[in-house]
């Protein structure tokens, strides 16, 4: 079973390839990838053709920070249904955090969770185990029956390990594992009954506010710990300036620490929230413009590694409720491609580190030997056209839920094919 | 004329026409409270439902007494006695009241944002009696109609609002409101009690009491919630009464003519002194009296006047 992928112009950041080529995959690997036409007609009798004229060839997307709600919420989002939101998003693999019900932080979770997107069989699933048992913030989880059974990473995501303690021994023993411990960085003493960014226009809503400052506290405090421990620390969807320049001063030192952005937070501000939308309630909040310049600089200076998108699933009784009430959270896997591309637009960073961001470079981070279309790799790969434009409708997204901000936004940026190990998971041509 | 708007959600929707409006209305709707036989057939056959989800004496009184003087229907239904205690969305609760064609619904709630949220699923036109910290736009427009008839004029006023700015639901409705109608605000209390971005409103930030009232037409005082304290807002009661009481002492500067308000409930010698509230210059009895008729107004603009006669 042979695809050949022609006419299209690659972008393989890991293997430092960006022209116009050809792409052999062979039973789920990448076989070959020569410049185009050059490829000999006997070698590929009988592929499939896919043909790429004008689009982009690059790995599958790599997203390590979604919310896929299973077990525990099926009603907002299945491995089923999040996979296939991933794949129409351009996604090939991604990292599940563990704040499912019951929370994954031991070996019975991770494994039902592998067996249900083994079942599923559209995109790869990595779990990631909880940090702390049950998400308490009290003991640790065992991280290494937790890493024997296949989790990529640590994180207690949508709360913070609190306890300065317990986060230093989190750091020291996950050591042992070379695996990071992902921080949802808040102080919670300082954002308590808050549901926005403090600000001008908390203020002018009546809304507690969450001051930027509970991100920057916590943020300078695991960087502190890291300094003592070793082990390595992944800030997860960073949205305050001030976190980005203590995670560059961090770096600058030789610290072994990484951070994601989320697209919502260089897209849009606080401004969202007027009008009590709950699409536009998240956690970390949504900041200024400020912080968005700086988050950035950030992309562009390298401070920032990778774009997750904290795909965050829920549904309509969950949103469509007092802002106060209502969940934090948006569904992010088929906005992701086409906000990334504004950071092009906008001449922050090149196609090239874009791709970058959302392949290689969040599979270095975990240790995943994906986001690369070297010979003999799985055939994980995207094809998009960067210059195709739409409106974005989220009652058509393949999520279970619906809960984006982006309603009616124009852009541009479209994904035509989603491949895993060579099989086609996605076509825009079946839409 | 109309209102320019169909809710009352926000004094920051309403101009200055729509303020100038409702407050002449409720001037010509006075007198029906004086009557013997107090009540006008304006409203005759319309219901309005009061769908309160937080406490409240005055305000859902002072709604429920407009509706009646104007010879509507009104139906009382608060937070512990509505299917919310069962676990029935807010929604779900408006939209079920919605399907008994009410003409209005007068909603207080807890949380910020809910009537406006309710505007979006309700047909009814809505009269937000107060959400969380956000607006209380019928008091700030009651107490503009107090100030207005003992001064004559709001253009050019100044007003200085004492106690938990950050908090309030009047503070914001009067800023927004006051500032349309041409008069100057400062907010004074303790800095925990004052939003850090609260100058962008527009008004000026003191922290002085004292000082603060030397050249204001009108003293605002509000509730100081006795939960603060465990908040960590508040040292103590008796030291934010110590500085921002207002008592005659601390009225010392402020000028002879000044005018004292207060929404209430009135803590009485926390915020401000017993001899203060019961001075002449204390309009705040007078502001309840006020209530009912501009609820009685934003009724009659929102519904009556296209078939009935006020008198």
């Amino acid at each position: 079973m042979q695809t050949l992928i022609k006419n299209g112009w690659v972008i393989d950041p890991a293997n430092m390839i960006d022209g116009s080529f050809d792409i052999l995959i062979s039973d789920g690997k990448i076989e070959a990838v020569v410049p185009h036409g050059k490829i000999s007609a006997s070698k590929i009798k009988g592929a499939e053709v896919i043909n790429a004229k004008g689009c982009v060839v690059a790995p599958g997307f790599c997203d390590m920070h979604v919310h896929f709600r299973e077990p525990g919420h099926e009603y907002k989002e299945t491995i089923e249904t999040g996979s296939a939101s991933a794949a129409a998003g351009g996604f090939s693999s991604v990292a599940v955090m563990p704040n499912t019900s019951p929370v994954n932080d031991n070996r019975s979770v991770t494994e039902l969770i592998l067996s249900q997107a083994k079942k599923t069989g559209l995109v790869n699933i990595y779990p990631i185990g909880a940090i702390t048992k049950g998400l308490k913030g009290e003991t640790l989880s065992d991280m290494g029956e937790l890493k024997e059974s296949g989790c990529i990473g640590y994180s207690d995501d949508g709360k913070p390990v609190m306890d300065s303690e317990l986060m230093r021994r989190a750091l020291e023993y996950s050591r042992m594992f070379d695996l990071p411990c992902i921080q949802h960085s808040e102080i919670l003493d300082l954002t308590r009954g808050g549901c926005m960014n403090e600000g001008v226009v908390s203020t002018e809503l009546g809304l507690k506010g969450m001051p930027v400052e509970a991100e920057d506290i916590m943020v300078f405090r695991d960087i502190c710990l890291l300094r003592k421990t070793g082990g390595r620390l992944h800030v997860a969807h960073i949205s305050s300036g001030g976190a980005v320049d203590l995670v560059r001063q961090a770096k600058a030192k030789g610290l072994p620490v990484t951070c994601e952005v989320a697209p919502h937070h260089f897209t849009l501000t606080e401004e969202a929230c007027r009008n009590y939308d709950t699409n536009a309630k998240m956690s970390p909040p949504l900041r200024t413009n400020e912080d968005i310049d700086m988050i950035k600089e950030g992309i562009r200076d390298g401070t920032i590694d990778i774009i997750a998108t904290d795909h965050a699933p829920h549904d309509l009784a969950d949103k469509q409720v007092e802002f106060d009430n209502a969940c934090f959270g948006i569904v992010g896997l088929e906005t992701a491609l086409p906000l990334t591309l504004k950071l092009v637009d906008e001449k922050v960073i090149t196609l090239q580190k874009a791709v970058d961001l959302l392949t290689h470079q969040p599979c270095r981070i975990f240790n995943l030997d994906k986001g690369t279309l070297g010979i003999g790799k799985d055939a994980d790969v995207v094809i998009f056209n960067p210059n195709t434009k739409f409106t974005i409708e989220p009652e058509k997204f393949k999520s279970r839920s619906k809960n984006s901000p982006y309603k009616g936004w124009q852009v541009r940026g479209k994904v035509l094919h989603t491949l895993v190990a060579g099989r086609s998971v996605y076509s825009d041509q079946n839409e | 004329m109309l209102l320019s708007t169909k809710n009352i959600l926000s004094t920051k929707e309403l101009t200055k026409q729509d303020i100038q409006q409702i407050l002449d209305t409720a001037d010509s709707f006075k007198e029906i409270s004086t009557r013997a036989i107090k009540k006008v057939p304006t409203l005759r056959g319309k219901t309005i439902i009061n769908l309160f989800f937080e406490p409240s004496t005055r305000t859902r009184t002072s709604f429920e007494i407009a509706g009646k003087r104007m010879s509507a229907d009104v139906i009382n239904i608060s937070g512990s006695t509505s299917s919310s205690v069962k676990g029935e969305n807010l929604i779900d609760t408006a939209r079920n009241l919605e399907a008994m064609n009410p003409d209005i619904l007068v909603v207080r709630h807890h949380c910020s944002g809910a009537p406006a949220l309710l505007s979006q699923f309700i047909d009814s036109p809505i009269i937000n009696a107060g959400d969380g910290s956000h607006e209380h736009p019928s008091q700030a427009l009651l107490d503009l109609l107090t100030i207005r008839s003992h001064k004559g004029d709001l253009a050019g006023l100044k007003v200085v609002i004492v106690g938990d700015i950050s908090h309030s639901r009047v503070a914001r409705s009067n800023i927004r409101a006051m500032q349309t109608m041409g008069m100057k605000v400062r907010v004074v209390g303790p800095p925990p009690l004052i939003p850090p971005d609260f100058e962008s409103l527009g008004v000026e930030v003191s922290h002085n009491l004292r000082e603060a009232v030397r050249d204001v037409d009108v003293v605002m005082v509000l509730r100081i919630q006795m939960e603060r304290q465990n908040q960590g807002l508040l040292s103590s009661l008796r030291e934010y009464s110590n500085y921002f009481c207002l008592t005659s002492e601390s009225l010392a500067k402020a000028r002879d003519d000044v005018l004292i308000i207060h929404p209430g409930p009135v803590n009485r010698g926390v915020e401000i002194s017993l001899d203060v509230m019961e001075s002449p210059r204390s309009l705040i009895l007078n502001q309840v009296t006020s209530g009912v008729s501009i609820r009685m107004a934003l009724f009659y603009l929102l519904l009556g006047e296209n078939n009935a006669n006020p008198n």
